[in-house]
């Protein structure tokens, strides 16, 4: 259980984090999503004590991360696997958080079965690793000390799809087995797949939050009738929004329910309505991360 | 790629505080474990050795004492040492690994004690092999040349070099503490170690009220009594050191240990 208060983080007169609450709960994996430069990093050095946050605190577990004992063996972190001495092997990396930790020798070999980097791969320097390397080693490390929260910065990031599925379905048993999970990405998709609830960031705001069945919901209904003229009018008649989706078709923010109801009313026969999923969810990202974003995205 | 059962959950152990024996452990292990640092401590070894050999070819027959042979291997163990320390600490930042050794151990101050008691651990064991080198050297010496053995250095000379090289190698501590970037400590350590005694000697030979004052502001002035082999210090000198030591060691640790307490790690 991960829980952020009120954090607040000023590099001069920037904000880089505003405000941000939330709560990361046990047997759920929550996805911190947001563009780069959105403040997800900042959050997450703060909640592991390598940043001083200006006001707010995060406790794991009920504890500040600094009065942990052993916090190797409670939270497993990993925040940019391209920070390790390149002139390391991996296995000699294991081997030091085994060690700091207090773990059986065996539990390195273990480790490096589990994250698929092979005894020849693991001898190898850091150096010489690719990026995806560079992950497996680093959720390896995370993982070692079998803690109950994982704090992951972009831990997709250099993986192939193959590296994708695997880490979606170790994230997902992890979970199932009672842990606490937070990922953070600047990729929908990612999020999408892994995540059980997600938190969105911008400009080191959060702009929305909640479930992902929830934000599923949040992001409408998709409507399509013979007559679209008249079934917007009598959407507009009922105090409801609605808007073109660019293709013959009607978002709404109400749900299938009621616009079936008011589509009855009207008399209008629809063609279509579903939920506004998937692509929903990211014309929210965008839409809700636009004014926020660095490059600012067409709105 | 099989589906992974790497984190089984829920059971809470009873969690132990982190000892510091085992983070100095661990420390220790990192000066060695890559090739860099394997070589560099492996390079006093090697450079006390090629010391011991130089002075037995070219130093003349009465100057084969131990004393001769101590005071050559000085040199560039007194340069080796105090970068074994400034990587020590540099490389949590340079090569960013504190990224993970400070989320492992929250508390900045035991990482850096740990460090600091590994480097001093090192800084003993090579006084050990120079002392050992040095004594060998001196028997091999005599033995070659025919020369009387010579053994002109006491116990309580011993202990004052090993406390000189302490303080060199302290003095490298303090500048990666202070600075947190491995040229930028270690060009800092040139210019304290001999850019900066060279103007003091100068300025020392021009003007008498600086020749009176040197032993105050100097350390390396201040501390060369250590090194000489020949006589005791007398309680003015152990002064010098002291409030050398105050001004050019302690104070400048104080304010990097501050910013290495508060500074965030990227």
């Amino acid at each position: 259980m991960i829980t952020v208060e009120g954090l607040t983080k000023k590099y001069g007169t920037t904000l880089a984090v505003d405000d941000v609450s939330f709560t990361a709960a046990p047997g759920r994996v929550t996805g911190f999503l947001g563009p780069n430069g959105a403040g997800k990093s900042t959050t997450m050095r703060i909640m592991v004590g390598l940043t001083r946050p200006t006001a707010g605190n995060v406790t794991i577990s009920g504890q500040t991360f600094a009065d942990l004992p052993n916090p190797g063996l409670e939270v497993g972190v990993l925040l940019d696997a391209s920070a390790q001495h390149a002139g390391r092997t991996g296995r000699e990396i294991l081997t030091l958080a085994q060690r700091l930790m207090g773990l059986p020798r065996t539990r390195v070999e273990e480790m490096l079965a589990a994250v698929s980097l092979t005894p020849g791969e693991a001898s190898r320097r850091v150096g010489e690793y690719s990026l995806g390397m560079r992950q497996r080693l680093g959720i390896a490390t995370a993982l070692i000390g079998d803690p109950e929260v994982l704090i992951l910065d972009e831990p997709a990031n250099g993986l192939d799809p193959a590296g994708i599925r695997w880490m979606r379905d170790l994230l997902r048993g992890y979970a199932d087995r009672g842990g606490t999970v937070l990922l953070s990405s600047h990729l929908l998709h990612e999020i999408e797949v892994i995540a059980d609830d997600i938190v969105m960031i911008g400009h080191g705001r959060i702009v929305s939050r909640g479930s992902k069945t929830e934000l599923l919901q949040a992001a409408g209904t998709i409507v399509r009738a013979v007559d679209l003229v008249r079934l917007e009018q009598a959407l507009t008649d009922w105090g409801l929004s609605a808007s073109a989706t660019g293709d013959g078709g009607l978002r709404t923010e109400a749900d299938a329910a009621l616009v079936g109801t008011v589509a009855l009313e009207a008399g209008v026969a629809l063609t279509e309505l579903r939920a506004a999923e998937g692509a929903g969810l990211e014309e929210m990202f965008l839409e809700l991360t636009s004014t926020t974003q660095r490059e600012g995205a067409p709105s | 790629m099989t589906a992974v059962t790497a984190g089984a959950v829920p059971i809470r152990r009873a969690v132990h505080p982190v000892p510091l024996t085992r983070i100095t452990a661990v420390e220790l292990r990192k000066m060695f474990d890559t090739r860099s640092g394997f070589w560099l401590i492996a390079s006093i070894a090697i450079s006390a050795v090629l010391a011991a050999a130089g002075v037995i070819l070219f130093a003349a027959d009465d100057e084969l004492t131990y004393s001769t042979f101590a005071t050559a291997i000085r040199f560039p163990v007194v340069i080796i040492l105090p970068l074994v320390a400034i990587l020590a600490v540099t490389s949590e930042w340079s090569q960013r690994t504190g990224l993970t050794t400070f989320t492992m151990v929250p508390h900045r101050g035991r990482i850096i004690a740990a460090k600091a008691i590994s480097s001093v651990l090192i800084a003993i064991a090579a006084m050990a092999l120079t002392f050992a080198v040095g004594a060998l050297g001196n028997l091999l010496g005599a033995a070659v040349t025919g020369t009387p053995l010579v053994w002109d250095v006491t116990i309580t000379q011993c202990l004052y070099y090993v406390l000189g090289m302490v303080l060199s190698l302290l003095i490298g501590f303090m500048l990666g503490v202070l600075i947190r970037a491995s040229i930028g400590a270690v060009v800092a350590y040139f210019v304290l170690t001999f850019l900066l005694p060279t103007i003091f000697s100068l300025l020392a030979a021009g003007s008498q009220w600086f020749h009176d004052l040197q032993p105050w502001i100097d350390i390396q002035f201040a501390q060369s009594g250590l090194f000489v082999f020949d006589k005791s210090l007398t309680g003015e000198q152990w002064a010098n050191i002291v409030v050398t030591g105050i001004v050019w060691l302690v104070i400048p640790l104080l304010i990097g240990l501050r910013l290495v307490m508060r500074t965030e790690v990227k």
